[in-house]
Protein backbone atom coordinates (compact mmCIF):
# COMPACT_ATOMS: atom_id res chain seq x y z
CA UNK A 1 0.00 0.00 0.00
CA UNK A 2 3.00 2.58 -0.40
CA UNK A 3 2.44 3.39 -3.66
CA UNK A 4 -1.18 4.11 -2.89
CA UNK A 5 0.06 6.81 0.63
CA UNK A 6 2.91 8.21 -1.98
CA UNK A 7 -0.26 9.04 -4.74
CA UNK A 8 -2.06 10.07 -2.26
CA UNK A 9 -0.34 13.38 -1.66
CA UNK A 10 -0.62 14.23 -5.30
CA UNK A 11 -4.36 14.11 -5.58
CA UNK A 12 -6.29 16.92 -7.24
CA UNK A 13 -9.82 17.18 -7.63
CA UNK A 14 -9.63 18.52 -11.32
CA UNK A 15 -7.69 15.16 -12.05
CA UNK A 16 -10.96 13.08 -11.13
CA UNK A 17 -12.64 13.38 -14.62
CA UNK A 18 -10.52 11.82 -17.21
CA UNK A 19 -10.08 14.06 -19.89
CA UNK A 20 -8.22 12.92 -22.80
CA UNK A 21 -7.32 15.04 -26.25
CA UNK A 22 -6.53 13.28 -28.97
CA UNK A 23 -7.27 9.70 -28.13
CA UNK A 24 -5.82 7.35 -30.18
CA UNK A 25 -8.80 4.98 -29.42
CA UNK A 26 -12.27 6.00 -28.67
CA UNK A 27 -14.16 3.55 -27.58
CA UNK A 28 -18.09 4.74 -27.71
CA UNK A 29 -21.17 2.65 -26.06
CA UNK A 30 -19.39 -0.88 -26.78
CA UNK A 31 -21.57 -4.06 -25.89
CA UNK A 32 -20.53 -7.51 -26.85
CA UNK A 33 -22.77 -10.44 -26.12
CA UNK A 34 -21.34 -14.01 -26.77
CA UNK A 35 -24.63 -15.40 -26.61
CA UNK A 36 -28.01 -13.62 -27.35
CA UNK A 37 -28.99 -11.59 -24.39
CA UNK A 38 -25.57 -12.39 -22.47
CA UNK A 39 -23.59 -9.29 -23.05
CA UNK A 40 -20.01 -9.85 -21.76
CA UNK A 41 -19.27 -5.87 -21.73
CA UNK A 42 -21.83 -3.40 -21.55
CA UNK A 43 -21.88 0.15 -22.92
CA UNK A 44 -18.29 0.53 -22.78
CA UNK A 45 -17.34 4.45 -23.12
CA UNK A 46 -13.30 5.25 -22.63
CA UNK A 47 -10.85 6.87 -24.85
CA UNK A 48 -7.57 5.65 -24.59
CA UNK A 49 -4.33 8.19 -24.19
CA UNK A 50 -1.40 7.98 -26.55
CA UNK A 51 1.92 6.93 -25.33
CA UNK A 52 0.21 5.72 -21.90
CA UNK A 53 -0.50 2.63 -20.59
CA UNK A 54 -3.92 1.87 -19.91
CA UNK A 55 -5.05 -1.38 -16.98
CA UNK A 56 -7.94 -2.87 -17.75
CA UNK A 57 -8.63 -3.94 -14.00
CA UNK A 58 -11.12 -6.55 -12.46
CA UNK A 59 -12.26 -9.99 -11.21
CA UNK A 60 -12.15 -12.97 -13.36
CA UNK A 61 -14.98 -12.81 -16.05
CA UNK A 62 -15.96 -9.25 -15.72
CA UNK A 63 -15.12 -8.85 -19.28
CA UNK A 64 -11.64 -7.91 -19.49
CA UNK A 65 -10.40 -9.98 -22.23
CA UNK A 66 -13.50 -9.60 -24.25
CA UNK A 67 -13.06 -5.91 -24.38
CA UNK A 68 -9.58 -5.90 -24.84
CA UNK A 69 -10.35 -8.55 -28.03
CA UNK A 70 -12.68 -6.17 -29.24
CA UNK A 71 -10.12 -3.55 -30.20
CA UNK A 72 -8.35 -5.61 -32.59
CA UNK A 73 -11.70 -7.42 -33.51
CA UNK A 74 -9.91 -10.53 -32.34
CA UNK A 75 -13.13 -11.52 -30.75
CA UNK A 76 -14.64 -12.35 -34.14
CA UNK A 77 -12.86 -15.61 -33.69
CA UNK A 78 -16.62 -16.63 -32.11
CA UNK A 79 -18.95 -16.49 -35.07
CA UNK A 80 -22.51 -16.13 -32.89
CA UNK A 81 -20.89 -12.92 -31.25
CA UNK A 82 -22.49 -9.67 -31.50
CA UNK A 83 -21.27 -6.70 -31.38
CA UNK A 84 -22.71 -3.40 -30.66
CA UNK A 85 -21.28 0.54 -30.61
CA UNK A 86 -18.15 1.70 -31.90
CA UNK A 87 -14.24 1.71 -31.69
CA UNK A 88 -12.24 4.55 -33.26
CA UNK A 89 -8.52 4.60 -34.31
CA UNK A 90 -7.90 7.84 -34.61
CA UNK A 91 -10.77 8.39 -36.79
CA UNK A 92 -10.85 5.26 -38.43
CA UNK A 93 -13.94 2.78 -37.31
CA UNK A 94 -12.10 -0.01 -36.47
CA UNK A 95 -15.47 -2.39 -37.26
CA UNK A 96 -15.33 -1.25 -40.79
CA UNK A 97 -11.60 -1.73 -41.46
CA UNK A 98 -10.36 -4.99 -42.79
CA UNK A 99 -8.66 -7.22 -39.96
CA UNK A 100 -5.83 -7.82 -42.23
CA UNK A 101 -4.99 -3.54 -42.15
CA UNK A 102 -6.25 -3.42 -38.54
CA UNK A 103 -4.12 -5.98 -37.47
CA UNK A 104 -1.05 -4.30 -38.18
CA UNK A 105 -1.98 -1.29 -36.80
CA UNK A 106 -2.69 -2.91 -33.33
CA UNK A 107 -1.05 -5.93 -32.20
CA UNK A 108 -1.58 -8.38 -29.15
CA UNK A 109 0.23 -10.36 -26.93
CA UNK A 110 -1.56 -13.06 -24.82
CA UNK A 111 -1.61 -14.61 -21.39
CA UNK A 112 0.43 -17.61 -22.57
CA UNK A 113 3.80 -17.36 -24.66
CA UNK A 114 3.21 -18.70 -27.95
CA UNK A 115 5.84 -18.37 -30.52
CA UNK A 116 5.24 -20.55 -33.15
CA UNK A 117 7.03 -23.81 -32.65
CA UNK A 118 7.87 -24.91 -36.05
CA UNK A 119 9.84 -21.00 -36.31
CA UNK A 120 13.14 -20.23 -35.58
CA UNK A 121 13.56 -17.32 -33.21
CA UNK A 122 14.26 -15.15 -36.23
CA UNK A 123 11.36 -16.89 -38.08
CA UNK A 124 9.27 -16.16 -35.16
CA UNK A 125 9.90 -11.73 -35.17
CA UNK A 126 9.23 -11.39 -38.71
CA UNK A 127 6.60 -13.77 -39.18
CA UNK A 128 4.02 -10.90 -39.60
CA UNK A 129 6.28 -10.40 -43.20
CA UNK A 130 6.03 -13.95 -43.70
CA UNK A 131 3.17 -15.48 -42.95
CA UNK A 132 1.90 -12.55 -44.94
CA UNK A 133 3.86 -13.35 -47.85
CA UNK A 134 5.41 -9.56 -47.91
CA UNK A 135 8.62 -10.02 -49.87
CA UNK A 136 11.43 -7.79 -48.03
CA UNK A 137 15.31 -8.07 -49.06
CA UNK A 138 17.47 -9.84 -46.41
CA UNK A 139 19.09 -6.72 -44.72
CA UNK A 140 15.91 -4.98 -44.28
CA UNK A 141 14.66 -8.41 -42.29
CA UNK A 142 17.83 -8.39 -40.55
CA UNK A 143 17.06 -4.67 -39.54
CA UNK A 144 14.00 -5.55 -38.29
CA UNK A 145 14.58 -8.69 -36.29
CA UNK A 146 17.44 -6.91 -34.31
CA UNK A 147 15.17 -3.90 -33.50
CA UNK A 148 12.15 -5.53 -32.68
CA UNK A 149 14.84 -7.93 -30.19
CA UNK A 150 16.56 -4.73 -28.76
CA UNK A 151 13.36 -3.21 -28.25
CA UNK A 152 12.24 -5.78 -25.92
CA UNK A 153 16.08 -6.34 -24.61
CA UNK A 154 16.31 -10.26 -25.38
CA UNK A 155 18.70 -8.99 -28.84
CA UNK A 156 21.76 -9.73 -26.21
CA UNK A 157 20.31 -12.90 -25.11
CA UNK A 158 19.57 -14.72 -28.14
CA UNK A 159 21.70 -12.99 -31.04
CA UNK A 160 24.00 -15.91 -31.09
CA UNK A 161 20.84 -18.48 -31.45
CA UNK A 162 18.49 -16.49 -33.77
CA UNK A 163 17.95 -19.84 -35.84
CA UNK A 164 16.86 -21.92 -32.74
CA UNK A 165 13.35 -22.60 -31.75
CA UNK A 166 11.42 -20.17 -30.49
CA UNK A 167 10.15 -22.52 -27.72
CA UNK A 168 14.09 -23.13 -26.43
CA UNK A 169 13.18 -20.08 -24.75
CA UNK A 170 12.50 -19.88 -20.91
CA UNK A 171 8.74 -18.96 -20.37
CA UNK A 172 9.96 -15.03 -19.65
CA UNK A 173 12.27 -14.67 -23.16
CA UNK A 174 9.00 -16.72 -25.11
CA UNK A 175 6.67 -13.56 -23.86
CA UNK A 176 9.34 -11.35 -24.75
CA UNK A 177 9.61 -12.64 -28.02
CA UNK A 178 6.19 -12.49 -28.60
CA UNK A 179 6.16 -8.70 -27.79
CA UNK A 180 8.69 -8.24 -30.50
CA UNK A 181 6.92 -10.60 -32.98
CA UNK A 182 3.65 -7.93 -32.72
CA UNK A 183 6.18 -4.55 -32.96
CA UNK A 184 8.25 -5.51 -35.65
CA UNK A 185 5.02 -4.25 -37.43
CA UNK A 186 5.69 -0.91 -35.58
CA UNK A 187 2.35 -1.09 -34.74
CA UNK A 188 0.20 2.27 -32.92
CA UNK A 189 -1.26 0.04 -30.00
CA UNK A 190 -0.51 -2.79 -28.26
CA UNK A 191 -3.11 -5.07 -26.32
CA UNK A 192 -1.74 -7.53 -23.94
CA UNK A 193 -4.28 -10.17 -21.84
CA UNK A 194 -2.51 -10.52 -19.00
CA UNK A 195 0.82 -10.76 -20.19
CA UNK A 196 2.72 -11.85 -16.81
CA UNK A 197 0.10 -14.51 -15.11
CA UNK A 198 2.04 -17.53 -16.57
CA UNK A 199 5.54 -16.02 -15.76
CA UNK A 200 7.44 -16.26 -12.28
CA UNK A 201 8.40 -12.90 -10.97
CA UNK A 202 11.93 -12.01 -12.19
CA UNK A 203 10.51 -12.49 -15.63
CA UNK A 204 7.43 -10.47 -14.86
CA UNK A 205 9.68 -7.63 -13.44
CA UNK A 206 11.60 -7.92 -17.05
CA UNK A 207 8.16 -7.45 -18.87
CA UNK A 208 7.01 -4.65 -16.80
CA UNK A 209 9.98 -2.63 -17.19
CA UNK A 210 10.01 -2.97 -20.96
CA UNK A 211 6.24 -2.30 -21.40
CA UNK A 212 7.17 1.55 -19.18
CA UNK A 213 10.15 1.26 -22.04
CA UNK A 214 7.76 0.43 -25.02
CA UNK A 215 5.09 3.27 -24.15
CA UNK A 216 7.63 6.24 -25.34
CA UNK A 217 6.57 5.05 -28.78
CA UNK A 218 3.51 2.68 -28.71
CA UNK A 219 0.07 3.04 -26.91
CA UNK A 220 -0.28 0.16 -24.45
CA UNK A 221 -3.71 -1.70 -23.21
CA UNK A 222 -2.94 -3.98 -20.73
CA UNK A 223 -5.49 -6.38 -19.12
CA UNK A 224 -4.37 -7.76 -15.60
CA UNK A 225 -5.76 -9.37 -12.62
CA UNK A 226 -2.87 -8.24 -10.40
CA UNK A 227 -3.77 -4.52 -8.81
CA UNK A 228 -0.39 -4.17 -7.86
CA UNK A 229 1.17 -4.90 -11.66
CA UNK A 230 -1.05 -1.66 -12.27
CA UNK A 231 -0.27 0.47 -9.88
CA UNK A 232 3.22 -0.18 -10.72
CA UNK A 233 3.22 0.54 -14.14
CA UNK A 234 -0.14 1.86 -15.46
CA UNK A 235 -0.69 6.00 -16.10
CA UNK A 236 -4.72 5.22 -16.27
CA UNK A 237 -6.97 2.43 -15.02
CA UNK A 238 -10.01 0.92 -15.60
CA UNK A 239 -12.06 -0.73 -13.22
CA UNK A 240 -14.71 -3.58 -14.78
CA UNK A 241 -17.44 -5.28 -13.06
CA UNK A 242 -20.08 -7.69 -14.78
CA UNK A 243 -19.42 -6.33 -18.16
CA UNK A 244 -19.64 -2.68 -16.98
CA UNK A 245 -16.87 0.04 -17.05
CA UNK A 246 -17.29 0.93 -13.41
CA UNK A 247 -14.49 3.53 -12.89
CA UNK A 248 -12.11 5.35 -15.62
CA UNK A 249 -9.16 7.52 -14.33
CA UNK A 250 -5.42 8.32 -14.02
CA UNK A 251 -4.12 5.13 -11.74
CA UNK A 252 -3.05 7.01 -8.72
CA UNK A 253 -6.35 8.57 -8.51
CA UNK A 254 -8.26 5.55 -8.42
CA UNK A 255 -6.25 3.88 -6.07
CA UNK A 256 -6.00 6.40 -3.74
CA UNK A 257 -9.69 7.96 -3.65
CA UNK A 258 -11.96 4.99 -5.90
CA UNK A 259 -15.31 6.95 -6.40
CA UNK A 260 -17.60 3.88 -6.59
CA UNK A 261 -17.78 1.73 -3.64
CA UNK A 262 -17.52 -1.76 -5.96
CA UNK A 263 -13.88 -0.43 -6.82
CA UNK A 264 -13.41 0.29 -3.61
CA UNK A 265 -13.90 -3.36 -2.54
CA UNK A 266 -11.72 -4.50 -5.54
CA UNK A 267 -9.08 -2.99 -4.51
CA UNK A 268 -9.01 -3.44 -0.90
CA UNK A 269 -9.44 -7.09 -1.79
CA UNK A 270 -13.14 -7.82 -0.67
CA UNK A 271 -13.71 -9.67 -3.79
CA UNK A 272 -11.91 -10.84 -7.04
CA UNK B 1 11.15 -50.99 18.45
CA UNK B 2 13.44 -52.92 15.98
CA UNK B 3 11.92 -56.55 16.79
CA UNK B 4 8.50 -54.98 16.82
CA UNK B 5 8.96 -53.83 13.09
CA UNK B 6 10.37 -57.45 12.38
CA UNK B 7 7.63 -59.24 13.96
CA UNK B 8 5.62 -57.00 11.46
CA UNK B 9 7.34 -57.44 8.30
CA UNK B 10 7.82 -61.38 9.19
CA UNK B 11 3.85 -61.69 9.66
CA UNK B 12 3.03 -60.68 5.80
CA UNK B 13 6.44 -61.46 4.16
CA UNK B 14 5.32 -65.21 2.85
CA UNK B 15 2.58 -64.22 1.48
CA UNK B 16 3.82 -60.72 0.06
CA UNK B 17 6.65 -63.18 -1.33
CA UNK B 18 4.11 -65.43 -3.10
CA UNK B 19 1.89 -62.72 -4.00
CA UNK B 20 4.93 -60.86 -5.68
CA UNK B 21 6.00 -64.15 -7.32
CA UNK B 22 2.41 -65.07 -8.54
CA UNK B 23 2.41 -61.98 -10.37
CA UNK B 24 5.68 -61.96 -11.92
CA UNK B 25 5.14 -65.14 -13.41
CA UNK B 26 1.41 -64.21 -14.60
CA UNK B 27 3.15 -61.11 -16.48
CA UNK B 28 6.07 -63.29 -18.06
CA UNK B 29 3.42 -65.80 -19.57
CA UNK B 30 1.34 -62.98 -20.61
CA UNK B 31 4.38 -60.96 -22.50
CA UNK B 32 5.31 -64.29 -24.12
CA UNK B 33 2.24 -64.78 -25.41
CA UNK B 34 1.78 -61.18 -26.78
CA UNK B 35 4.87 -61.31 -28.53
CA UNK B 36 5.43 -65.08 -29.76
CA UNK B 37 3.28 -64.56 -32.47
CA UNK B 38 4.85 -61.68 -34.27
CA UNK B 39 8.27 -63.39 -33.12
CA UNK B 40 7.09 -66.87 -34.78
CA UNK B 41 5.59 -65.09 -37.94
CA UNK B 42 8.81 -63.23 -38.22
CA UNK B 43 10.69 -65.67 -37.90
CA UNK B 44 9.49 -68.21 -40.27
CA UNK B 45 9.34 -65.71 -42.99
CA UNK B 46 13.22 -65.08 -42.57
CA UNK B 47 14.25 -68.80 -42.20
CA UNK B 48 11.75 -69.43 -45.41
CA UNK B 49 12.23 -66.60 -47.14
CA UNK B 50 15.98 -65.75 -46.99
CA UNK B 51 17.17 -68.45 -49.38
CA UNK B 52 15.60 -66.54 -52.17
CA UNK B 53 16.29 -63.07 -50.84
CA UNK B 54 19.35 -62.09 -53.24
CA UNK B 55 19.85 -59.27 -55.56
CA UNK B 56 18.01 -60.52 -58.72
CA UNK B 57 14.93 -60.82 -56.12
CA UNK B 58 14.52 -56.64 -56.78
CA UNK B 59 15.80 -56.19 -59.83
CA UNK B 60 13.96 -58.94 -62.13
CA UNK B 61 10.07 -60.08 -63.17
CA UNK B 62 8.77 -62.87 -61.75
CA UNK B 63 9.96 -66.06 -63.66
CA UNK B 64 7.47 -68.66 -65.35
CA UNK B 65 6.12 -71.34 -63.83
CA UNK B 66 8.49 -73.25 -66.36
CA UNK B 67 11.62 -71.80 -65.62
CA UNK B 68 10.49 -72.25 -61.58
CA UNK B 69 9.78 -75.98 -62.13
CA UNK B 70 13.51 -76.79 -63.61
CA UNK B 71 15.04 -74.73 -60.85
CA UNK B 72 13.28 -76.64 -57.85
CA UNK B 73 13.58 -80.06 -59.65
CA UNK B 74 16.98 -79.13 -60.09
CA UNK B 75 17.71 -78.17 -56.06
CA UNK B 76 18.53 -74.50 -57.26
CA UNK B 77 16.75 -71.29 -56.09
CA UNK B 78 13.85 -69.88 -58.05
CA UNK B 79 15.27 -67.25 -60.60
CA UNK B 80 13.56 -64.22 -61.74
CA UNK B 81 12.50 -61.61 -58.53
CA UNK B 82 9.53 -59.51 -58.11
CA UNK B 83 10.21 -55.83 -59.40
CA UNK B 84 7.20 -56.28 -61.62
CA UNK B 85 5.53 -56.32 -58.13
CA UNK B 86 7.34 -53.50 -56.05
CA UNK B 87 6.90 -51.08 -59.28
CA UNK B 88 3.39 -52.08 -59.23
CA UNK B 89 2.65 -51.47 -55.32
CA UNK B 90 4.66 -47.98 -55.34
CA UNK B 91 2.38 -47.08 -59.01
CA UNK B 92 -0.68 -47.98 -56.78
CA UNK B 93 0.20 -46.87 -53.32
CA UNK B 94 1.55 -43.74 -55.17
CA UNK B 95 -1.59 -42.76 -56.73
CA UNK B 96 -3.82 -43.83 -53.87
CA UNK B 97 -1.93 -41.53 -51.63
CA UNK B 98 -1.77 -38.91 -54.68
CA UNK B 99 -5.56 -39.06 -54.41
CA UNK B 100 -5.94 -39.79 -50.32
CA UNK B 101 -3.62 -37.47 -48.70
CA UNK B 102 -4.49 -33.84 -50.02
CA UNK B 103 -8.56 -35.31 -49.67
CA UNK B 104 -8.25 -36.61 -46.67
CA UNK B 105 -5.78 -33.46 -45.18
CA UNK B 106 -8.77 -30.83 -46.48
CA UNK B 107 -11.83 -32.52 -44.98
CA UNK B 108 -9.93 -33.43 -41.92
CA UNK B 109 -9.44 -29.50 -41.66
CA UNK B 110 -13.09 -28.81 -42.52
CA UNK B 111 -14.28 -31.26 -40.17
CA UNK B 112 -11.95 -29.49 -37.22
CA UNK B 113 -12.87 -25.96 -38.24
CA UNK B 114 -16.64 -26.99 -38.16
CA UNK B 115 -17.02 -28.98 -35.24
CA UNK B 116 -20.26 -28.87 -33.84
CA UNK B 117 -21.87 -28.31 -37.49
CA UNK B 118 -23.93 -31.41 -38.49
CA UNK B 119 -22.62 -31.48 -41.50
CA UNK B 120 -19.71 -32.32 -40.48
CA UNK B 121 -21.07 -35.12 -37.98
CA UNK B 122 -22.21 -36.68 -41.05
CA UNK B 123 -18.93 -36.61 -42.80
CA UNK B 124 -17.71 -38.07 -39.62
CA UNK B 125 -20.22 -40.81 -39.47
CA UNK B 126 -19.20 -41.60 -43.15
CA UNK B 127 -15.97 -41.78 -42.54
CA UNK B 128 -16.31 -43.99 -39.55
CA UNK B 129 -18.80 -46.47 -42.00
CA UNK B 130 -16.16 -46.02 -44.67
CA UNK B 131 -13.60 -47.61 -42.63
CA UNK B 132 -15.74 -50.61 -41.71
CA UNK B 133 -16.60 -51.51 -45.17
CA UNK B 134 -14.85 -54.58 -46.52
CA UNK B 135 -12.14 -53.70 -48.68
CA UNK B 136 -13.34 -56.53 -51.11
CA UNK B 137 -16.98 -54.53 -51.46
CA UNK B 138 -14.75 -51.20 -52.19
CA UNK B 139 -12.41 -53.41 -54.93
CA UNK B 140 -15.75 -53.87 -56.77
CA UNK B 141 -17.26 -50.45 -55.87
CA UNK B 142 -13.90 -49.33 -58.20
CA UNK B 143 -14.20 -51.98 -60.65
CA UNK B 144 -17.67 -50.49 -61.36
CA UNK B 145 -16.44 -47.13 -61.67
CA UNK B 146 -13.27 -47.99 -63.09
CA UNK B 147 -12.66 -50.75 -64.76
CA UNK B 148 -15.85 -50.69 -66.43
CA UNK B 149 -16.27 -47.22 -67.78
CA UNK B 150 -12.83 -45.05 -67.08
CA UNK B 151 -9.77 -47.20 -68.14
CA UNK B 152 -12.55 -49.70 -69.52
CA UNK B 153 -9.76 -52.52 -68.36
CA UNK B 154 -8.11 -53.87 -65.58
CA UNK B 155 -6.27 -51.02 -64.19
CA UNK B 156 -3.33 -49.07 -62.06
CA UNK B 157 -6.08 -46.21 -61.38
CA UNK B 158 -8.61 -48.61 -60.13
CA UNK B 159 -6.83 -50.39 -58.00
CA UNK B 160 -5.45 -47.28 -56.47
CA UNK B 161 -9.02 -45.73 -56.14
CA UNK B 162 -9.64 -48.49 -54.19
CA UNK B 163 -6.99 -47.84 -51.77
CA UNK B 164 -7.65 -44.38 -51.78
CA UNK B 165 -11.46 -45.02 -50.34
CA UNK B 166 -9.44 -47.03 -47.67
CA UNK B 167 -6.59 -44.33 -46.68
CA UNK B 168 -8.98 -42.04 -46.57
CA UNK B 169 -10.91 -42.42 -43.51
CA UNK B 170 -7.84 -43.16 -41.25
CA UNK B 171 -6.12 -39.75 -43.01
CA UNK B 172 -9.34 -37.42 -41.86
CA UNK B 173 -9.46 -39.05 -38.41
CA UNK B 174 -6.02 -38.43 -37.98
CA UNK B 175 -5.87 -34.96 -39.45
CA UNK B 176 -9.20 -33.85 -37.12
CA UNK B 177 -7.34 -35.44 -34.51
CA UNK B 178 -3.77 -33.88 -34.51
CA UNK B 179 -5.46 -30.37 -35.55
CA UNK B 180 -7.49 -30.89 -32.34
CA UNK B 181 -4.34 -31.19 -30.40
CA UNK B 182 -2.75 -27.52 -31.72
CA UNK B 183 -3.16 -24.96 -28.82
CA UNK B 184 -6.11 -22.33 -29.89
CA UNK B 185 -3.69 -20.02 -28.77
CA UNK B 186 -0.93 -20.68 -31.94
CA UNK B 187 -4.20 -19.62 -34.18
CA UNK B 188 -4.25 -16.85 -32.39
CA UNK B 189 -0.94 -15.59 -32.81
CA UNK B 190 -1.54 -15.63 -36.87
CA UNK B 191 -4.43 -14.07 -36.16
CA UNK B 192 -3.49 -11.28 -34.34
CA UNK B 193 -0.93 -10.35 -37.18
CA UNK B 194 -3.35 -9.85 -39.46
CA UNK B 195 -2.58 -13.22 -41.47
CA UNK B 196 -5.82 -14.15 -43.43
CA UNK B 197 -7.11 -17.40 -42.48
CA UNK B 198 -6.27 -19.77 -45.19
CA UNK B 199 -2.74 -18.87 -44.61
CA UNK B 200 -2.71 -19.63 -41.10
CA UNK B 201 -3.98 -23.18 -42.53
CA UNK B 202 -1.17 -23.55 -44.35
CA UNK B 203 1.74 -22.14 -43.03
CA UNK B 204 1.13 -22.51 -38.87
CA UNK B 205 -1.66 -25.31 -38.26
CA UNK B 206 0.07 -27.83 -41.30
CA UNK B 207 3.58 -27.34 -40.27
CA UNK B 208 2.54 -27.24 -36.61
CA UNK B 209 0.85 -30.85 -37.14
CA UNK B 210 3.53 -31.98 -39.10
CA UNK B 211 4.25 -34.78 -37.24
CA UNK B 212 0.75 -36.13 -36.58
CA UNK B 213 0.04 -35.32 -40.47
CA UNK B 214 2.71 -37.85 -41.17
CA UNK B 215 2.69 -40.51 -38.97
CA UNK B 216 -1.24 -40.68 -39.77
CA UNK B 217 -0.42 -40.59 -43.81
CA UNK B 218 2.15 -43.60 -43.20
CA UNK B 219 -0.08 -45.73 -41.10
CA UNK B 220 -2.36 -45.47 -43.64
CA UNK B 221 0.25 -46.55 -45.91
CA UNK B 222 1.47 -49.58 -43.91
CA UNK B 223 -2.63 -50.58 -44.13
CA UNK B 224 -3.23 -50.60 -47.62
CA UNK B 225 -0.03 -52.17 -48.79
CA UNK B 226 -0.55 -55.23 -47.76
CA UNK B 227 -4.11 -54.99 -49.40
CA UNK B 228 -4.65 -57.89 -52.00
CA UNK B 229 -8.81 -58.77 -52.40
CA UNK B 230 -9.83 -55.21 -54.06
CA UNK B 231 -6.45 -55.38 -56.00
CA UNK B 232 -7.47 -58.65 -57.49
CA UNK B 233 -10.67 -56.80 -58.93
CA UNK B 234 -9.03 -54.04 -59.92
CA UNK B 235 -4.72 -54.05 -60.92
CA UNK B 236 -5.46 -57.76 -61.78
CA UNK B 237 -1.70 -58.48 -62.31
CA UNK B 238 0.94 -58.22 -64.83
CA UNK B 239 4.20 -60.85 -65.37
CA UNK B 240 6.36 -57.16 -66.70
CA UNK B 241 6.93 -53.58 -65.19
CA UNK B 242 4.14 -51.56 -65.71
CA UNK B 243 4.12 -48.07 -65.40
CA UNK B 244 1.02 -46.88 -66.94
CA UNK B 245 -2.23 -46.20 -64.53
CA UNK B 246 -4.57 -47.23 -67.49
CA UNK B 247 -3.44 -50.84 -67.92
CA UNK B 248 -3.09 -54.08 -65.41
CA UNK B 249 -0.49 -53.84 -62.93
CA UNK B 250 1.39 -55.90 -60.26
CA UNK B 251 1.68 -55.83 -56.88
CA UNK B 252 3.85 -57.33 -54.16
CA UNK B 253 0.43 -58.89 -51.81
CA UNK B 254 -0.94 -60.29 -55.65
CA UNK B 255 1.93 -61.91 -56.39
CA UNK B 256 2.18 -64.04 -53.21
CA UNK B 257 -1.27 -64.65 -54.12
CA UNK B 258 -0.32 -66.04 -57.40
CA UNK B 259 2.81 -67.85 -56.26
CA UNK B 260 0.66 -69.73 -53.52
CA UNK B 261 -1.83 -70.93 -56.74
CA UNK B 262 1.69 -72.22 -58.30
CA UNK B 263 3.17 -75.52 -56.72
CA UNK B 264 6.28 -74.34 -58.43
CA UNK B 265 6.78 -71.23 -56.67
CA UNK B 266 6.28 -71.82 -53.63
CA UNK B 267 9.39 -70.12 -52.04
CA UNK B 268 8.69 -66.89 -53.27
CA UNK B 269 5.70 -66.62 -50.87
CA UNK B 270 8.08 -66.23 -48.02
CA UNK B 271 10.77 -63.87 -49.14
CA UNK B 272 7.85 -61.53 -50.88
CA UNK B 273 6.09 -61.93 -47.56
CA UNK B 274 9.00 -61.68 -45.57
CA UNK B 275 9.78 -58.27 -48.23
CA UNK B 276 6.40 -56.71 -47.63
CA UNK B 277 6.25 -57.54 -43.81
CA UNK B 278 9.91 -55.66 -43.58
CA UNK B 279 8.43 -52.51 -46.05
CA UNK B 280 5.34 -52.20 -43.41
CA UNK B 281 7.14 -52.52 -40.37
CA UNK B 282 10.01 -50.05 -41.74
CA UNK B 283 7.01 -47.71 -42.33
CA UNK B 284 5.54 -47.76 -38.51
CA UNK B 285 9.41 -47.17 -37.12
CA UNK B 286 9.31 -44.06 -39.17
CA UNK B 287 6.21 -43.22 -38.69
CA UNK B 288 7.22 -43.17 -34.57
CA UNK B 289 10.47 -41.86 -34.91
CA UNK B 290 8.69 -38.83 -36.64
CA UNK B 291 5.88 -38.73 -34.09
CA UNK B 292 9.00 -38.45 -31.71
CA UNK B 293 10.84 -36.32 -33.02
CA UNK B 294 8.83 -33.72 -33.73
CA UNK B 295 6.62 -33.28 -30.97
CA UNK B 296 6.97 -29.86 -30.86
CA UNK B 297 3.61 -28.46 -29.53
N1 LIG C 1 -16.13 -18.08 -26.05
C1 LIG C 1 -17.07 -17.70 -25.16
N2 LIG C 1 -18.35 -18.12 -25.31
C2 LIG C 1 -19.31 -17.76 -24.43
N3 LIG C 1 -19.09 -16.97 -23.38
C3 LIG C 1 -17.85 -16.51 -23.16
C4 LIG C 1 -16.77 -16.85 -24.04
N4 LIG C 1 -15.64 -16.26 -23.59
C5 LIG C 1 -16.00 -15.58 -22.48
N5 LIG C 1 -17.31 -15.72 -22.22
C6 LIG C 1 -18.05 -15.10 -21.11
O1 LIG C 1 -17.92 -13.72 -21.21
C7 LIG C 1 -17.66 -13.15 -19.94
C8 LIG C 1 -16.40 -12.32 -19.97
O2 LIG C 1 -15.30 -13.14 -20.24
P1 LIG C 1 -13.82 -12.58 -20.37
O3 LIG C 1 -13.85 -11.38 -21.24
O4 LIG C 1 -12.96 -13.69 -20.80
O5 LIG C 1 -13.50 -12.17 -18.87
P2 LIG C 1 -12.10 -11.83 -18.18
O6 LIG C 1 -11.05 -11.72 -19.24
O7 LIG C 1 -12.36 -10.54 -17.47
O8 LIG C 1 -11.82 -12.91 -17.21
C9 LIG C 1 -17.62 -14.29 -18.95
O9 LIG C 1 -18.86 -14.35 -18.30
C10 LIG C 1 -17.42 -15.49 -19.79
O10 LIG C 1 -18.09 -16.60 -19.23
MG1 LIG D 1 -9.28 -12.91 -19.53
Amino acid sequence: MTTVAMAEKQVKMEERIVDIKNPVLSIQDLSIAYNKDKYAVKHVNADIKKNAITAIMGPSGCGKSTLLRAINRMHELYPDIVTEGKINLHDDDILKMSTIKLRRKIGMVFQRPNPFPTMSIYDNVIAGYKLNGIKLKRAERDEIVERSLRNVALWDEVKDSLMKKGTFLSGGQQQRLCIARALAFQPEVILLDEPTSALDPVATAKVEDLLVELKKDYTIVLVTHNMSQAARISDYSMFMYLGELVEYDKTKVMFTNPRDSRTEGYLTGKFG
Amino acid sequence: MKAQIELANQDNSSYRKLKDRIFFWFIVVMSVVTISPIVMIIGKLVVKGFRQFNFNFFTQTTPDTFEAMMAVSQGEIIPGGILNGITGSLLVVVLASVMAIPLGVIIGIYLYENQAKRYAGLIRSIADVLQGVPSIVLGLISYLWIVKHVTTGFSALAGSVSLCIMMLPLIIRSTEETMKMIPTSIKEAGLALGVPYYKIILRVLIPTGFSGLMTGILLAISRIIGETAPLMLTTLGSPVVNMNIAKPTSAVPLLIWEFYNDPNMVDLIWSSSLFLMGFVLTLNIISKRIAAKRRTI
